[in-house]
């Protein structure tokens, strides 16, 4: 049965629903609980936003707040799924891979691959990311792009909230390592989410709307700006077709593709700045594979090569909006 | 010992401390009409610290900064005025709106800027003092820290690099019972974070953040320690923050009235104030001037950065790069 819950609310029934299921799961993270060692509320938090609250009480010994040690334990969440566990780690915010990234790009990305197939290590790694709070520059990052180069690792972007509860408990049981990357601006976004458990798998973009005159390709929360641009685009009769990808490790490259050479025109919309980003890559693999049937070139819509500003002025101007998203589109159906 | 202070100093000490306490507070207040965006991480009840450790300091001295880095900088010498202006993301501010409350820096005073990673400084310290030490400049780094921040690797590696390469840095852990809501009495594994000094062969000193006059002398040994030539140490303060970790926090975490105990009976401000009056050091009238004087301000400092304009568009592209 479907109900409205926010997509904080299905991130937080995912995590529930596994840890019942399975007893291997586990939560980690600083504050995830929120409150050890300290005299008042043990669960006080329950995470920094609140996300994993009430989680503590019900699965005892298995939601463990840490020292802020992040190499320490996103490392130990590594090793703890190589050792039968399902950890599902919180980084926080996603700048803090900083501290942490050898123990998963060098460390969980590479085993399976190194040790000839023999290891399996099912962690997950929960993180916010994005743009729009005033947090500055180390804490409104996207960095997808960044896990999605490393082979080895498995990248996922909800945009909604049944996406995040299916895909976080896919997550979960997947055996290979996952980047779980949550928009702090959809925490409060509202949908249809059922109230049983079930799986969104990888790799399986979800087409949001068709259209035949241009494809828009957009991830996490560049897909609500994406609905809100095609909306007035409509009124204008130019139909487009919005593509998430859901995942950007695997990403299906089979429905972009199948996308574009039917329209012959492609947006891609990504919050992150635009060098090596899953918008010059998308961009890079729709030349390679559909130059002929191409009717314009390809539109990036992406922040600029800038780190985040803090003031409001500029941090509006630095977040790919519904405007630009349009100016975009305009220019690809102008073309020719 | 450290010699006493003279009036002028003990003025500037009292003055420093107002200056930080009036200004978070005042943040707190405008905080909480949802003007100030962002994440903002109060310094009161801290002053102490920041005061007592940067009156030894000089402009070629660096620090390295936390989240909860106002009372730091304000110490340090940056101008609150530019200061607030930065909070409220103005073109005015000390780094032109750019930064925010989390990343307030001024290299021209020695501040190396307030950090939104946790353990950040520590490293970046070890450089300054290495700048300073090659060219033989007797300039020192001081690191604060927080409790949570003394469990981060780059803190232990930074401590065992000032103590094999003998920089001249403080480490300051300002221990004020709480990394967000975790206690420290949970993420620390030892009693006390000053007990971690032998591992590192330095000096590991504790001294209660509340008093002004215990900071200044522990951290006058430490710095002149390190200014000979000796190496580093490990200054453990003590303390407490007045308010949540961030603004918007509502401390279920804490035990009820822990503040309010604290404020009644062991606040830096009312005890310096005590004691300097009662030894007839400064007049009531000294202190009450300077309460006086540090409100105006921040109450202009308010108005100006209200008034203030936003950056300019034009302002997204630049100061990414020197050239490019
Ligand atoms: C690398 C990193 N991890 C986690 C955080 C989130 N965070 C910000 S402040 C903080 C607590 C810091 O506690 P402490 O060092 O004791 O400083 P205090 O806030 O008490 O001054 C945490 C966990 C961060 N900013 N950077
Ligand atoms: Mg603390």
């Amino acid at each position: 049965m479907a109900r409205k819950i926010t997509y904080q609310q299905a991130i937080n029934e995912a995590l529930d629903q596994e840890m019942t299921r399975d007893p291997s799961v586990i939560v980690m993270g600083e504050d995830v609980a929120g409150g050890a060692g300290s005299p008042g509320e043990d669960d006080a938090w329950g995470g920094v936003l609140g996300v994993t609250k009430g989680l503590y009480a019900k699965h005892p010994g298995r939601v463990m707040d840490t020292p802020i040690s992040e190499s320490g334990y996103i490392g130990a969440a590594v090793g703890a799924a190589c050792n039968g566990l399902r950890p599902v780690a919180e980084l926080m915010f996603i700048d803090f891979m900083g501290v942490c990234f050898d123990q998963i790009f060098n460390q969980a990305a590479k085993f399976r691959y190194m040790f000839g197939g023999k290891a399996k290590t099912p962690v997950v790694i929960r993180a916010m990311y994005g743009a729009g709070f005033r947090a500055a520059a180390q804490h409104s990052q996207c960095l997808y792009n960044m896990f999605t180069h490393v082979p080895g690792l498995k990248v996922v972007v909800p945009s909604n909230p049944y996406d995040a509860k299916g895909l976080l408990i896919q997550s979960i049981r997947d055996n290979d390592p996952v980047i779980f990357l949550e928009h702090k601006a959809l925490y409060t976004m509202e949908g249809d989410v059922p109230a049983e458990s079930y799986i969104v798998p990888f790799g399986e973009a979800a087409v949001v709307q068709e259209g035949d005159d241009v494809t828009i390709v957009a991830i996490g929360r560049m897909v609500n700006y994406a609905k809100e641009a095609a909306a007035n685009l409509r009124k204008k009769g130019i139909q487009c077709e919005i593509i998430d990808p859901r995942t950007t490790s695997p990403l299906d490259t089979d429905t972009i593709l199948e996308s574009v050479e039917r329209t012959g025109r492609l947006v891609v919309v990504d919050e992150s700045s635009p060098r090596c980003s899953m918008a010059s890559d998308i961009s890079g693999f729709i030349a390679q594979e559909a130059f002929g049937a191409l009717k314009a070139p390809i539109q990036m819509v992406t922040a600029p090569h800038v780190p985040v500003p803090f003031a409001a002025s500029l941090e509006d101007l630095y977040i790919p909006s519904p405007a630009r998203i349009e100016e975009a589109v305009m220019k690809v159906k102008e073309y020719r | 010992m450290t010699s006493p202070l003279n009036r002028e100093a003990l003025l500037q000490a009292y003055r420093t401390m107002r200056i930080i306490r009036d200004f978070e507070e005042r943040v707190h207040v405008d905080f909480a009409t949802g003007e100030i965006p962002g994440f903002v991480h109060l310094y009161a009840g801290e002053e102490a610290s920041a005061t007592g450790i940067c009156m030894h300091l000089n402009r070629k001295d660096y620090i390295a900064s936390t989240h909860r880095g106002h009372g730091h900088c304000i110490a340090k010498g940056v101008d609150p005025v530019s200061m607030m202006a930065e909070i409220w993301g103005k073109a005015t501010g000390t780094c032109k709106g750019k930064g925010g409350s989390m990343h307030i820096a001024d290299l021209e005073v020695g501040m190396l800027g307030a950090n939104g990673i946790v353990g950040g400084g520590g490293p970046l310290i070890c450089g300054t003092a290495l700048a300073s030490k090659i060219r033989g400049e007797n300039n020192v780094g001081v690191c604060f820290f927080g409790d949570g921040a003394s469990n981060q690797g780059t803190i232990f590696e930074a401590m065992n690099l000032a103590s094999v390469w003998k920089l001249p840095v403080i480490f300051v852990a300002e221990n004020n019972g709480y990394a967000e809501a975790t206690s420290s009495n949970f993420s620390v594994a030892v009693d006390n974070i000053a007990d971690r000094a032998s591992a590192f062969g330095m000096p590991g000193v504790i001294v209660d953040g509340f008093d002004f006059f215990a900071v200044y002398e522990a951290a006058g040994e430490a710095i002149k320690r390190a200014r000979e030539g000796h190496g580093p140490t490990l200054l453990e303060v003590k303390l407490s923050r007045y308010y949540g970790h961030f603004e918007g926090d509502q401390q279920t975490y804490r035990a009820p009235g822990e503040v309010q105990k604290l404020r009644e009976t062991k606040d830096c401000l009312m005890q310096f104030a005590k004691r300097v009056t009662s030894r007839g050091e400064l007049s009531a009238a000294d202190i009450e001037a300077i309460d006086a004087e540090v409100k105006a301000m921040i109450d202009a400092s308010v108005v100006k950065a209200k008034a203030d304009p936003l950056p300019a568009p034009s302002e997204l592209m630049t100061d990414v790069y020197v050239s490019y």
